[in-house]
């Protein structure tokens, strides 16, 4: 108490010395960093300080927990789980790839061909946020249920014939299959695709396109040699927001996979939530993160965007 | 250099040839049907305010804008329906519409590429040679300047040996001096390839400097068509008169016909043209628009009236406004026949009694006067708006 009331009288004299009215503006970036800085701290910085030292911690519930820098807990994670950080990779980049061939289409069409239906079709692409996740993940499991709709028109189309030999699917079935994930993960994250392509799609000057044309570019062309090269920043912003959540997530495979088709985000979620085993689910959060961290700086390097406009 | 792949390329006649070539959007005619043709090998522009058509009349010649109606023959082909990649034409847009992601040599080579020439590497060189930007080729657009730019979009389009180079404003977004040296610039490499061009340009001094042949354009209609030198000598709307340059119009009345010369009164004065540049039927008593453009006329103070020559056509008025412009002093006269009579005078020697409020005397040969329609807007054509729509009705 008495320090915390001692300590500001001899800041606040020296401050109109130290600062005359001209320089005022000096600080006011650091002022308007504050607030994020101390959010940052205590919402990521901490938490994150905290789970690395309990990554390392040995012990059990009822003795208590120590940091014994027991870096075995990683080895052991990793060991243990890692067809689960494939399939999560696996899926992602599943799902990733099949957001980039749907959305790419549709931001193209919003950002050139929609006229006066450009709003329209923006908001159709939001409202599914309207609608909590969880409701549409599960609102997926009815869609896909057995003998649905969905289901039947696939068997008798004999998509699943195909799927099922591929491994996508198992007899006739769709939901609690890879397939199922997938396309969970797809849905839920086509937005962030479509909504990063649509803005560095609108940015492309249309007289580029005239210009190509005018240069003997057929229209597929123009889109080979113009239109897509102008919109990396969009494929590559978009593939990151769908592919790092979509990695990390527990939700879809949870809701619409099986026990074969869990991804590490299940592991971390039970071995944090059931098991109560917080070293090993801390240590597999570190290793999912740095693995992400990994692939996303190669996958920026080589699509070599920082060399875009 | 390139003069043997041009000449291969444009054996087969290379006239441009717009016959009844109209557009229209919705209610709104941009471009009324509208023939012309533009001699292979010439420099050809087409010159008008903003939103006369002009532009959108080279468009459809691209291939950018479908015509309404009418169709675009170059040489013996007809490529009204044919998409602008697959037409013999290439554009020098606006804005240069220069490729941002790729440096000056690929944007050049980009052409050649989509039509599969595989070795670009001489051609591409020579070209950034005559638009002198060799030293730049690996530069990205936004490194260059304007001037720079606007050259690699010349080059860019020029690589491709087009039978015809459409230019849309090109020197629009430079300076003045920048331009100047562009036009020039533009002029000798059109010497040097021997293509056509067509410029569009609402910038009357620029399509007079370039071009071999000038389309004044006014409300998607082509007004009147010639060598620069001849539309501003022998103008035939108000449009074109007020356009090119400036043109003292005064209203006059048709009194007599003297062998091939007709006689008019305008406020009293007696004024005398040849019938020959008077393109209004000149019937007597009727009316019609007496032109002459302000450099033709001499000034005389009214105390020296006794020395102007017989036959010249005379005005007498009061000086209103100078104004010394270095080369030449632009006087304002108000006389009876019109209020703001303009008489630029070259400054050899310098009356000094020629000031505002001195009483003068205007005087011109009958030969540098020209006769217009005058049921026209007399404004059409100047700067004011009011001027341009009235020329539209018209």
């Amino acid at each position: 108490m008495s320090t915390l009331t001692e300590a500001p009288p001899p800041l606040t004299p020296a401050a109109p010395e130290q600062t005359p009215p001209r320089k005022r503006g000096r600080w006011t970036p650091y002022w308007l960093l504050l607030p994020g800085i101390l959010w940052l701290v205590v919402f990521f910085a901490a938490p994150m300080v905290y789970q690395a030292s309990t990554s390392v911690q040995t012990g059990s519930l009822e003795e208590g927990y120590k940091v014994t820098w027991h870096f075995v807990t990683y080895w052991d994670a990793v060991s243990e789980y890692w067809p689960q950080f494939l399939r999560s990779v696996a899926y992602a980049a599943s799902a990733t790839v099949l957001c980039l061939l749907l959305g790419y289409p549709l931001a193209y069409l919003i950002a050139f061909r929609a006229g006066r239906w450009r709003n329209l079709i923006m908001i159709l692409v939001i409202a599914p946020f309207f609608t909590s996740f969880l409701i549409r993940t599960l609102a997926w499991k009815t869609i896909l249920a057995d003998g649905g709709p969905v289901v039947g028109a696939l068997n008798t189309l004999h998509v699943l014939d195909v799927t099922s030999w591929l491994g996508w699917t198992s007899g006739d079935r769709v939901l609690a299959t890879p397939l199922a994930v997938v396309c969970g993960l797809t849905y839920n994250f086509l937005p962030f695709m479509i909504l990063p392509l649509y803005t560095s799609l609108e940015r492309i000057d249309g007289r580029l396109h005239e210009a190509a044309g005018d240069l003997y570019a057929k229209p597929s062309t123009v889109f080979r040699k113009v239109t897509f090269p102008l919109s990396m920043p969009g494929v590559v912003s978009g593939t990151l927001l769908t592919f790092i959540p979509a990695t990390g997530d527990y939700v879809n495979a949870s809701l619409l996979g099986s026990a074969d088709t869990g991804m590490i985000g299940n592991v971390i979620q039970s071995q944090f939530l059931r098991v109560l085993d917080y070293p090993t689910a801390a240590a597999l959060s570190f290793v999912l993160m740095a693995a992400i961290l990994a692939m996303v700086t190669f996958y920026i390097r080589k699509s070599g965007t920082e060399d875009l406009v | 250099m390139t003069t043997n792949t041009t000449k291969n390329q444009t054996d087969g006649g290379g006239d441009v040839r717009l016959a009844g070539i109209s557009k229209t959007y919705g209610s709104f005619t941009a471009v009324h049907p509208l023939d012309l043709t533009v001699p292979q090998g010439s420099f050809f522009a087409l010159l008008g305010a903003s939103g006369c058509g002009k532009t959108t009349t080279l468009r459809m010649i691209a291939g950018l804008e479908e015509p309404s109606g009418g169709t675009v023959h170059l040489g013996d082909q007809d490529v009204t329906a044919l998409p602008p990649y697959k037409r013999p034409v290439n554009t020098v847009f606006q804005s240069y519409a220069l490729f941002p992601h790729l440096d000056i040599y690929e944007n050049v080579a980009f052409g050649l590429r989509r039509r599969g020439i595989k070795s670009v590497k001489k051609q591409v060189g020579e070209m950034l040679d005559l638009v002198q930007l060799g030293e730049q080729a690996r530069k990205k657009p936004h490194q260059l300047s304007g001037g720079q730019q606007q050259r690699v979009a010349v080059a860019r389009a020029l690589i491709n040996h087009p039978k015809v180079l459409l230019l849309d404003e090109p020197l629009g977004a430079l300076d003045l001096k920048l331009r100047r040296q562009m036009q020039l610039e533009l002029k000798r490499i059109q010497t040097e390839v021997g293509i056509t061009f067509v410029h569009v340009t609402h910038d009357q001094e620029e399509a007079m400097t370039m071009a071999d042949q000038v389309a004044v354009m006014n409300a998607g209609r082509v007004e009147q068509l010639g060598a620069p030198a001849d539309l501003y000598e022998n103008p035939r709307t108000t449009f074109v008169a007020n356009f090119l340059g400036t043109s003292n119009l005064v209203e006059a009345e048709v009194d007599s016909r003297s062998g091939d010369d007709v006689v008019v009164k305008a406020a009293g004065d007696k004024l005398v043209l040849p019938g020959a540049r008077c393109s209004a039927p000149a019937k007597t008593g009727g009316k019609v628009l007496v032109g002459v453009r302000p450099e033709k006329i001499s000034l005389t103070h009214a105390d020296d009236a006794g020395a102007i020559p017989e036959g010249r056509n005379r005005i007498t008025g009061r000086i209103a406004n100078t104004s010394f412009i270095g080369v030449s002093t632009q006087y304002v006269v108000d006389c009876a026949a019109c209020p703001e009579f303009e008489v630029y005078a070259q400054n050899i020697d310098r009356d000094p009694r020629l000031a505002p409020g001195a009483e003068v005397v205007l005087h011109w040969s009958p030969a540098h006067t020209f006769g217009l329609d005058a049921d026209q807007s007399v404004l059409a054509g100047t700067m004011g708006d009011a001027g341009v729509a009235e020329g539209e009705a018209a």
